[in-house]
């Protein structure tokens, strides 16, 4: 009884310090003029950057993850456990660090950044740059949920693919991916979340430039300097997206299947 | 013509088999769970690796460890219907069906009918729209054939097609099913634990016992002449395998087997004779019988099994020396007061003999 007492007080705190900085941001909201303060040129500009670079980075990251989640799911190879630590890096890595790490290998003088800028392309302190730095920090939510997804599906499926003469990548495409699409689409949005809330590889690796590389975050942390306001406007802002994205999550995969389930019926 | 030969090995077991499957029939092969019969089909189809032998179709090879040839599954003209089916849970019966045609590049005109026919070839047209959660275990299997059947294999391998549906089911099915497999072309492989599927459906009957083959032949061939214990077990008979005359002092119209001496009509030639006995032709008693028989042996009763369907018959199984198997009625039962442990004596005419060499 003592052992239950105590797991509820644990939990109730948890609760509690999860809870409290989320509701009192609920409760802080400034009357009326929230629409107004959204409607603010540089914040409409900070969502629309923000929501351009964190959906690119979730395309980027999807279809390079994609045959790497694969390998690990399905095959057994030398190094393995390395790769694994590898792809996972960028989850425990603090993100300033992962910044200056894509400073060092795409910065004007970096590794590729030479390369890269002899094709014309510069990476630090732009648009692209916001979505490199998403992209490697999302990369890893994106391949751990892919990974999980192909390796839950049953082996017996493709198997039955390859006695019905379908050749391994018609078998990918149109057995594994859908029967792991759950996983995937719940991996892309996890990813897709994390991008969006990139800070801070993106201010060290983009920098903070107005309609450029100002994502919703930074513009959230800009305005905490001189209007506590607009700051908390923005912040419930990210909070209902980030909501959203959850909620999604957990509730439709089943629901999705049955629409697509309803979609492919045979035509007739 | 499928000829094959397979080898493989895995942890503590090892399957070496080596058969011919005419087309235009059903080879049946039957055995015990663990026999190794779903290796048999996996390696076939491609799904597996041999680790020695060969699968040949029609003089082509599609694998060939020698030569170090292995023809992917994908690439094989080899139909595959799971033990449990493995419809595709996300795919509409008729996409299902569709998904081989897909894959191969068939036009996209002729896959209705294509599908159509098959559904219909199956009996389950109207489940076309259906997705696989919703079907029963024999609709599944139905659309599971149909799917390997559009594609108009050269080999049809079944494992334990019928195992999964509910005994009312499979008497239909069963039925069904005997008269498909007889009107397809291709080389049918029908693999099963059931003795009574095996004959029903086998024109060729390959027995499995622990990774080889016991015996390999037709099926009337099989039950008249059951060259082993574990084929005569199958079909449920008493089979012995002795010598006459070997053992020097055996009279004329007796074989010797190593564990007792049976007494025939006529004398045998020199050489290995078999013996089956029907569990029907022995008698039990509880005291020694006088009179005709000329087989007596004393030993315990092991076991009382009663027979399906309805108990109107119990086997009675004894630690005779040879071993024996009997028949009898559930009134003989009571009237013996038989049961485990029991003293008998198991008694069958010479005449009740068969014999072959």
């Amino acid at each position: 009884m003592a052992l239950r007492a105590l797991a509820l007080v644990l939990g109730a705190l948890l609760v509690l310090l999860l809870g409290l900085p989320l509701l009192s941001l609920l409760l802080r909201i400034p009357s009326g003029d929230l629409v107004a303060r959204l409607r603010d040129p540089l914040i409409l500009q900070a969502l629309r950057l923000s929501l351009l670079t964190s959906f690119a980075a979730t395309v980027i990251v999807a279809t390079l993850g994609l045959p790497v989640a694969y390998l690990l799911a399905t095959g057994e190879f030398r190094g393995k456990r390395v790769l694994e630590a590898f792809i996972d890096l960028p989850m425990v890595l603090p993100p300033t660090v992962a910044g200056v790490a894509l400073l060092t290998a795409f910065g004007r003088t970096g590794l590729a950044g030479q390369a890269l800028s002899a094709l014309g392309i510069t990476l630090p302190f732009t648009t692209l740059g916001v979505v490199v730095a998403q992209a490697f920090v999302a990369a890893p939510f994106f391949v751990g949920a892919a990974r999980a997804g192909f390796a839950e599906v049953d082996r017996k499926y493709l198997d039955a693919a390859a006695t019905l003469r379908a050749a391994p990548g018609y078998t990918f495409l149109r057995v594994l991916v859908p029967l792991a699409a759950p996983s995937l689409f719940a991996g892309a949005a996890m990813s897709w979340a994390r991008a969006l809330g990139e800070f801070g590889a993106t201010i060290t690796f983009a920098g903070n430039m107005p309609g450029v590389t100002q994502t919703m975050p930074l513009a959230v942390y800009l305005a905490l300097q001189s209007d506590l306001d607009a700051a908390v406007a923005l912040s419930v802002l990210l909070l209902l997206v980030s909501l959203t994205v959850l909620l999604s999550i957990r509730l439709t995969p089943s629901r999705l299947a049955a629409l697509a389930a309803r979609a492919r019926r045979a035509p007739r | 013509m499928l000829d094959a030969r397979l080898v493989k090995r895995r942890d503590a077991f090892a399957l070496d088999v080596a058969f011919e499957a005419p087309a235009g029939g059903t080879t049946v092969v039957v055995g015990e769970s663990g026999a190794g019969k779903t290796s048999v089909l996996r390696l076939l189809a491609g799904l597996d690796r041999l680790d020695d032998g060969n699968v040949t179709l029609d003089g082509v090879p599609y694998a060939d460890v020698a030569s170090g040839l292995h023809v992917p599954a994908w690439q094989r003209d080899i139909g595959y219907v799971a033990q449990d089916h493995s419809l595709f849970p996300h795919l509409s019966v008729y996409e299902n069906v569709a998904f081989g045609l897909r894959a191969g590049g068939t036009a996209a005109r002729r896959i209705q009918q294509m599908v159509d026919e098959a559904l219909g070839l199956v009996g389950i047209p109207e489940l076309a729209g259906r997705m696989p959660r919703r079907l029963s275990g024999g609709q599944q299997q139905r659309a599971a054939l149909a799917r390997a059947l559009v594609l108009g294999p050269r080999v049809l391998l079944l494992d334990e097609p019928l195992s999964s549906l509910d005994i009312q089911t499979r008497r239909v099915v069963r039925v069904e099913l005997r008269g498909l497999l007889q009107r397809l072309p291709c080389v049918t492989i029908y693999v099963t634990h059931s003795p009574i599927e095996a004959l029903v459906f086998g024109d060729r009957v390959v027995v499995l016992d622990n990774g080889r083959v016991a015996q390999a032949g037709s099926r009337e061939e099989l039950l008249r002449h059951p060259r082993s214990p574990f084929v005569a077990e199958l079909i449920g008979t008493n089979l012995f395998i002795g010598r006459a005359g070997q053992w020097g002092s055996a009279a004329a119209g007796s074989i010797r087997t190593p564990e007792g001496t049976v007494a025939i009509e006529e004398s045998s030639g020199p050489g290995t004779v078999y013996l089956t006995v029907s569990p029907r032709e022995i008698m039990l008693s509880r005291t020694l019988p006088e009179g005709s028989p000329q087989n007596v042996f004393a030993g315990t009763v092991l076991e009382l099994i009663p027979e399906a369907p309805g108990g109107e018959r119990v086997r009675v199984v004894l630690d005779t020396k040879p071993a024996l198997v009997a028949e009898v009625t559930p009134e003989a039962v009571t009237a013996l007061g038989l049961h485990e442990g029991v003293q008998v004596y198991a008694a069958f005419k010479a005449t009740g003999v068969h014999r072959y060499t």
